[in-house]
C-alpha cells in the first residue's frame, strides 16, 4: 500500500512543476509542443526511476560527505545513457530538445528526490516514487505543451483542431508564451484550490 | 574583433539566457526578491561562468576529444563545475572574507544552475575558439545577471502592489516574466 502511496504522491498532491515549482528550466524551454514535452518528460523519467533506484541501492555505501557528487555522477551516467538511446532511436526529438536532453543532469527535481527521498527509503519506495514524480513531471509538460501548441499552431500533437481558418497565435510558442501559460495555470490551480 | 562584439551582444540582449533560452530559471526565480542579493547571486555566477567555460573548453578538447571519450562529456563537465565552485568557494573564503560573506550563500547553489553548464555545452556545439568562448561565456553571464537584477527591481515594487489573491507569488512573478521576455524580443531585431 506504502507503494501505491508514493506512486500516487508525485503525480497530484506533490506534483514537481505545480507543486514544489522544481526543474522549471525544461518545462518552460521545450513546451512548445505537446508532442516535445511528451517525450522531455519520458525522458526525464527514466533518469528519475534510474537513479532513484540505483541510489536507494547503494545508499549505505555512500559516505555522507561526497553523497552530491556520488549522486551527481550517478544521475549523469543516466542521462548520458537516455542521450544515447535517443540519438539512435528518436533522431527528431533529439533534435527538438537539444541541449535540454544533457541538462536533465541539474535538473533540481532528480537531485531534489535523490537526497530527500532515494536517501532515506528502500529500493521498492524508491521505485514508486520515482515512477509517480516522472508521471507528474511528465503531466504538467504535455499539459502545457498542448496548450502552447493549440493557441501557438492551432493543433494537438499535430492533429490541427481549429481547421484552416484559424490565426495562430505565434506569441504562445515563443519564450513569453511560456512563462505567461504557466503564471495564469498557477494561477488558475490557485484560485480553484482556494474556492474548494 | 566585429565577430566577439556580436558573440557578446547577443548573449547578453538577443539570446538572453534566463528570457530566450530559459537557462537559469531556478534562481532567476528564487533569488530575485530584493536587488542587492540579486546583484551578488549575477557576481558570482559571472565568476563561475567564465572560469567554468575556459576550464571545459580545455578539458573538450586536450582529454575528451584526443582520447576518443566524447561521450563522457557530460559527467565531465558536471564534476568540473561542481569542483570549480567548491574550489572557487574555499578560495573567496580564504582570500577575501568581506566577499565570501557577500556571495557565500550563492556559491553552492551555482552547481545547479543550468546556465552554468549550459554554457559549456553551447560553447561546444557552437565550434567557438578558445577566445569566443570567454567571450560568450561573459556575455550569458551578464545577460543572466541583468534579467535578474531588473526583475528583481520590478519583484521589489510588486511587494506593496494589489495582486489578485490567487496571483500572489510565483504566478504573478511568471507573468512579469512573460513582459519582460516580451521587451528582450524586440531586441530580435538587432543582428
Amino acid at each position: 500500500m506504502d507503494f501505491g502511496k508514493n506512486l500516487f504522491n508525485g503525480i497530484i498532491p506533490e506534483n514537481p512543476i505545480f507543486k514544489l515549482m522544481l526543474g522549471l528550466c525544461p518545462t518552460l524551454a521545450v513546451t512548445t509542443a505537446a508532442m516535445n514535452g511528451l517525450g522531455m518528460g519520458l525522458a526525464t523519467t527514466v533518469v528519475l526511476i534510474g537513479s532513484n533506484v540505483v541510489i536507494a541501492l547503494i545508499k549505505d555505501k555512500i559516505p555522507d560527505k561526497i553523497r552530491i557528487p556520488a549522486f551527481i555522477v550517478i544521475i549523469a551516467s543516466f542521462v548520458t545513457i537516455v542521450g544515447m538511446l535517443l540519438k539512435a532511436y528518436l533522431p527528431d526529438l533529439d533534435k527538438a530538445l537539444g541541449i535540454f536532453i544533457p541538462l536533465i543532469v541539474v535538473n533540481c527535481v532528480i537531485l531534489a528526490r535523490a537526497e530527500s527521498f532515494a536517501s532515506k527509503n528502500d529500493v521498492l519506495n524508491s521505485l514508486a516514487d520515482g515512477i509517480g514524480m516522472g508521471l507528474g513531471f511528465t503531466l504538467s509538460l504535455t499539459i502545457l505543451g498542448s496548450i502552447r501548441e493549440l493557441f501557438g499552431a492551432g493543433s494537438i500533437f499535430g492533429i490541427s483542431v481549429f481547421g484552416g481558418g484559424f490565426e495562430p497565435a505565434i506569441m504562445m510558442i515563443l519564450p513569453p508564451g511560456a512563462f505567461l501559460t504557466l503564471g495564469l495555470l498557477l494561477g488558475l490551480l490557485n484560485k480553484v484550490s482556494a474556492s474548494k | 574583433m566585429v565577430e566577439l562584439f556580436i558573440i557578446l551582444l547577443s548573449a547578453i540582449l538577443v539570446n538572453n539566457f534566463v528570457l530566450s533560452r530559459f537557462l537559469g530559471i531556478c534562481p532567476f526565480l528564487g533569488v530575485s526578491k530584493q536587488v542587492e542579493t540579486a546583484v551578488g547571486m549575477g557576481a558570482a555566477v559571472t565568476f563561475v561562468m567564465v572560469l567554468a567555460s575556459a576550464i571545459t573548453y580545455v578539458i573538450q578538447y586536450a582529454v575528451l576529444e584526443p582520447f576518443g571519450l566524447g561521450y563522457l562529456q557530460t559527467i565531465a563537465f558536471i564534476l568540473v563545475i561542481a569542483s570549480l565552485v567548491q574550489f572557487v568557494e574555499m578560495v573567496i573564503q580564504k582570500s577575501s572574507p568581506t566577499l565570501y560573506q557577500a556571495l557565500g550563500v550563492y556559491l553552492p547553489l551555482i552547481t545547479t544552475n543550468c546556465a552554468v553548464l549550459g554554457v559549456a555545452i553551447l560553447n561546444i556545439q557552437e565550434e567557438y575558439n578558445f577566445i569566443e568562448t570567454l567571450f560568450h561565456g561573459f556575455g550569458a553571464a551578464v545577460g543572466f545577471t541583468l534579467a535578474i537584477v531588473l526583475f528583481a527591481g520590478i519583484r521589489e515594487r510588486l511587494v506593496v502592489s494589489d495582486v489578485p489573491k490567487p496571483l500572489e507569488g510565483f504566478p504573478i512573478a511568471l507573468l512579469t516574466a512573460s513582459l519582460m521576455s516580451m521587451a528582450f524580443l524586440g531586441f530580435q531585431g538587432l543582428l
